[in-house]
Parts: structure tokens; C-alpha cells; sequence
């Protein structure tokens, strides 16, 4: 019945610098399935974006086994899709060229696909501007439709909202849900921000620091669209807080 | 969700009527300064003869079609140079640029040859390849080599680390790494590299063409030194400073056009 996308076992991944190793990541076991939420959250420095980076294929040097269907990750590929912290658009490409990428916008098939996509992320009258003309929660769906495009089977975001103010950062929190819904994608989303971490997601992963580990999954028993004030809500917000907390004492 | 962005105006008025001219007042007026000087006899005619006598000169020199012979040979051993120049720096910038091992092993020694001014080389030039053409295109190709090989360099290795980030995980191809990220980043300082290449051409296009010619704009101002043609000279002189802000002014234009996406400071 479950129809694990992602698996990964015994994952551990150190840093050699001159002054020694530093263990980023330890032991760490994770299975997704296709088209769950999964938010994981830590601490600053807990190896969270260090695991996606992994699963990126962006660094190939670990112990243990990630595998995508069944197949290890050989480096990065289009089937998995990441947005940065940072929009980090190519300044000197407009919006659609930004989304298109390294594809020509002029070829009908992507043409189509920019369209739909400057629809989903609503800035379609913004095709024609420049990064330099857009603000930062603008910027940030330019980054999210530019990995959707060549239509990824997991979608991966590193702490995307982080430097946004909380209105913005909220409403790209439904955003980024209506696309959920419309692209039945696999998301895996980290983020420091508890209350991102509970709204989005069907399984909170919380991670310990130092070495980095997986303390516990908290998978979210809630319908969508979820009120980040009702009792519900504020119930599995605590009980994720409480496992942060404890693992922050560690 | 709606948003909607500020685009900064700067409809002010005056600012629009004055600033394409704004760079001429100071011109002007020199030349208003040194005319009424010239009139009221406080300027040597000879040693500074008046604007408007440099002007009759120019106009001579049109009519006779001398000025327009030695413009043409000077420029087309200007651009030869430039062109030279120009491209073997741009390749080799950009090799040095991408190739780490190529910058070890020939940028020390570019650096090197680049101190050695101009002058110090001429009588070498001339004792290789004669007084001839090759070698007044080649040390005004020496000279524009510098600046675009510098500055290509220094745009490549601008190239933000985080995009290259965004290439790899968007499985750009070597082909579109270069035409999507590294020249689009390089290109400013390109622009700029191009810009200071041309400056330094026109600058090697005197030296080339004073060290021994039978024809050229140099040619012109040294001949008439000779027979005290200060009119000449000047308008020599005025020439070159026309021709040398025309072309740096045509590379702006591209600048404007090519770099509009950048969100610099503008004054």
C-alpha cells in the first residue's frame, strides 16, 4: 500500500577541514512516499540542509545508501528539483527566461509549461520584468516555478522562506500548497520556523544537532487548509516545540 | 496575492532636457575663455592660436580631403590593432579565466610583460619587423591586448558561486553554463575591458605612427611641428579626442543596451 519514493539508510556525512573532521550528519534512517510533505526541522547548523543537499545529488561524498525508486542518486539530475535559500535568479534573464532556464521560452512544448507555470505562481503580468524589478517573495516563486518546470518527482527546498517577512512568508506557505495539491509532487521542505513546519507538512521530521540525527517523526493528523490558531494546530505545535526543546538540551 | 512593483521615476524635467548636453558645458566654455583670450591678444598666435583659427584649419584640411586620408589610415591601423589585440586577449582571458592551470602557467608572465611601457618597446618593434605596417599594428595590438585580457579574466572569475549551484542542479550542459552564466557575468567587465582597449589603442596609434610614417593623424601633427603648423597640430589633437570619446561612447551604447539588467548604483 505505501509506495516509498525515497529511502534512505544509515546516512552519515562528515566535513574535512584543516582543523579536523566534523560529523555533519549520523546514522540517519528516512523513508518518504510519493507525494507526502515532509518538513524537517533543527537547529541551526543540525545537518538539515546538509541532508538535502545529499539528496540533491549536489555532494556525493557520504556513507550509507539514498535511493530515489530503488536507484542509488548518481548527482543532480532533473527529476529532483531544489530551491535555494536565496532565490538566486540569473539577473540578466527576465522572469520567463529565469523559469525556462536553460530552455529556449521560444519552443512551443516550454512556452506552454512557463505559461502554466507563471499562472500557478500568479505572475503571469511579470513575465517581461527583470530580477532587479521584483521583491523578494516575488523572486522566490520565480525560484519555485523555475524547478517545477521540468516537472520533478520530488521538489526539494532548502529554509526557502527564511528571509521573508511573515505576511510574505505566509502567503507563499499557501502557495506553495495549492501547487502541492495541483502537482501531487513530493515535497521535502526544511525550515527552522515551527509554525512552516506543522502547517505544511503530513510528517514533521525534527533533528538533533551535532552530530546530526533524526530524533523523531511527528506525522501531522490534519486536514488542509489548516488554522495555525485553532486547537488542533496549536497541539501538534506544541508537541513538536516540546521535542525541539528536549532536543535542543542534548 | 497582488503586488505590485515601484519603478523608480526620475521624470524630472530638467534632468531630462540637460543631461545630453550636460557634458558639453565645460568644453564650451573653455573654448569661449580662450577665444575672447586669444582676441584680446594675452595668447602667443603661434605657441596658441585662436579656436576660431583652428576651426578655419579644420575646415581646410576637410575641403582638401588631407585630414579624412590621414583619419582613414589611422584608423584602419587603429582598428587592425585594436582588433588584434583585442581578440587574442579576449581568448586568452577566457582560457585563463576557466583553466586554472592555464592561469598558473601564463598569466605570471603577462603580468610581467604588461609593465614594460610602450616607448620601451617601440625601438625593439621597429628593429623586428621594420618601420613598416606590421609593426605599428602590432605594438597598438600589444597595447589593447592588456586591458580586455584583464578584465575578461577578472569578469569570468566574478561568476557567483551560488549560480553555478543553480546550473548543476538544473543539469545545464558545459555549452549552456558558458552562454547562460559565465559570459552574461563576465560581460560587464568585457564591456569595460573593450572600453580601455579602444583608449589605449588610439594612445599606441600616436606613439606607432610618430616613431616614423608617411601618413596617419600622428603623421600630420608631427609634420606639422616641424614647419610650426600649430593649427595643425591642434587640430590633430582635436581629432583624436573626438574620435576617441565617439568610439568609447559607441561601447556605452552597448553597455546601456546589454547590461540593463544590472541593479547597480547609478549616480
Amino acid at each position: 500500500m505505501s509506495d516509498i519514493q525515497l529511502q534512505i539508510d544509515n546516512l552519515s556525512k562528515s566535513f574535512h577541514t584543516d582543523k579536523g573532521s566534523v560529523q555533519a550528519l549520523h546514522d540517519v534512517d528516512l523513508q518518504v512516499e510519493r507525494g507526502e510533505f515532509i518538513t524537517i526541522i533543527g537547529a541551526s547548523g543540525c545537518g538539515k540542509s546538509t541532508l538535502l543537499k545529499l539528496v540533491a545529488g549536489l555532494d556525493t561524498d557520504y556513507e550509507g545508501s539514498i535511493e530515489l525508486n530503488g536507484k542509488p542518486i548518481p548527482g543532480p539530475g532533473i527529476n529532483v528539483g531544489f530551491v535555494f535559500q536565496e532565490p538566486r535568479l540569473f539577473p540578466w534573464l527576465n522572469v520567463e527566461n529565469n523559469i525556462a532556464a536553460d530552455l529556449s521560452v521560444s519552443k512551443g512544448d516550454v512556452r506552454g509549461r512557463v505559461n502554466e507555470l507563471l499562472e500557478i505562481v500568479r505572475l503571469t503580468p511579470f513575465a517581461k520584468s527583470y530580477p532587479k524589478e521584483l521583491s523578494g517573495g516575488m523572486s522566490q516563486r520565480v525560484a519555485i516555478a523555475r524547478a517545477l518546470l521540468r516537472e520533478p518527482e520530488i521538489l526539494l527546498l532548502d529554509e526557502p522562506f527564511g528571509a521573508l517577512d511573515a505576511f510574505t512568508r505566509a502567503h507563499l506557505q499557501e502557495a506553495l500548497l495549492e501547487i502541492w495539491h495541483r502537482k501531487q509532487r513530493t515535497m521535502i521542505l526544511v525550515t527552522h520556523d515551527l509554525d512552516e513546519a506543522v502547517f505544511l507538512a503530513n510528517k514533521v521530521v525534527v533533528m538533533n544537532s551535532r552530530p546530526g540525527t533524526i530524533r523523531r517523526i511527528i506525522p501531522i493528523d490534519l486536514p488542509f487548509p489548516r488554522k495555525k490558531n485553532s486547537e488542533s494546530f496549536q497541539a501538534y505545535r506544541r508537541k513538536v516545540l516540546g521535542e525541539f526543546e528536549q532536543a535542543d538540551e542534548l | 496575492m497582488k503586488e505590485v512593483t515601484v519603478k523608480p521615476s526620475r521624470n524630472n524635467r530638467f534632468r531630462t532636457i540637460a543631461r545630453p548636453f550636460a557634458g558639453f558645458w565645460l568644453p564650451a566654455l573653455i573654448v569661449i575663455v580662450w577665444q575672447w583670450l586669444s582676441y584680446a591678444g594675452v595668447l602667443n598666435r603661434t605657441l596658441a592660436p585662436s579656436p576660431y583659427r583652428v576651426a578655419i584649419e579644420f575646415w581646410d584640411l576637410l575641403i582638401s580631403g588631407t585630414l579624412l586620408h590621414h583619419l582613414r589610415i589611422s584608423t584602419i591601423r587603429a582598428m587592425a590593432g585594436f582588433g588584434l589585440g583585442a581578440a587574442v586577449g579576449l581568448v586568452l582571458g577566457v582560457a585563463v579565466g576557466f583553466l586554472r592551470p592555464v592561469e598558473k602557467s601564463i598569466d605570471p608572465s603577462f603580468q610581467m610583460l604588461r609593465t614594460i611601457p610602450h616607448l620601451a618597446i617601440t625601438p625593439l618593434f621597429v628593429l623586428w619587423f621594420g618601420i613598416g605596417e606590421t609593426s605599428k599594428v602590432l605594438l597598438i595590438a600589444l597595447g589593447a591586448f592588456f586591458p580586455l585580457y584583464i578584465n575578461t579574466f577578472l569578469g569570468i572569475r566574478s561568476a557567483d558561486k551560488k549560480l553555478f549551484e543553480v546550473t548543476r542542479v538544473l543539469n545545464f550542459s558545459i555549452w549552456k553554463q558558458i552562454t547562460r552564466l559565465i559570459i552574461p557575468s563576465a560581460l560587464p567587465n568585457i564591456l569595460l575591458g573593450v572600453r580601455l582597449s579602444m583608449g589605449v589603442s588610439w594612445l599606441g596609434l600616436v606613439v606607432a605612427e610618430m616613431m616614423g610614417s608617411s601618413a596617419g593623424i600622428g603623421f600630420m601633427i608631427n609634420d606639422a611641428r616641424q614647419y610650426s603648423q600649430t593649427t595643425v597640430v591642434y587640430v590633430g589633437i582635436l581629432i583624436f579626442a573626438v574620435v576617441g570619446k565617439l568610439s568609447d561612447s559607441l561601447v556605452r551604447l552597448l553597455e546601456r543596451h546589454w547590461l540593463k539588467w544590472r541593479d547597480n548604483f547609478q549616480g
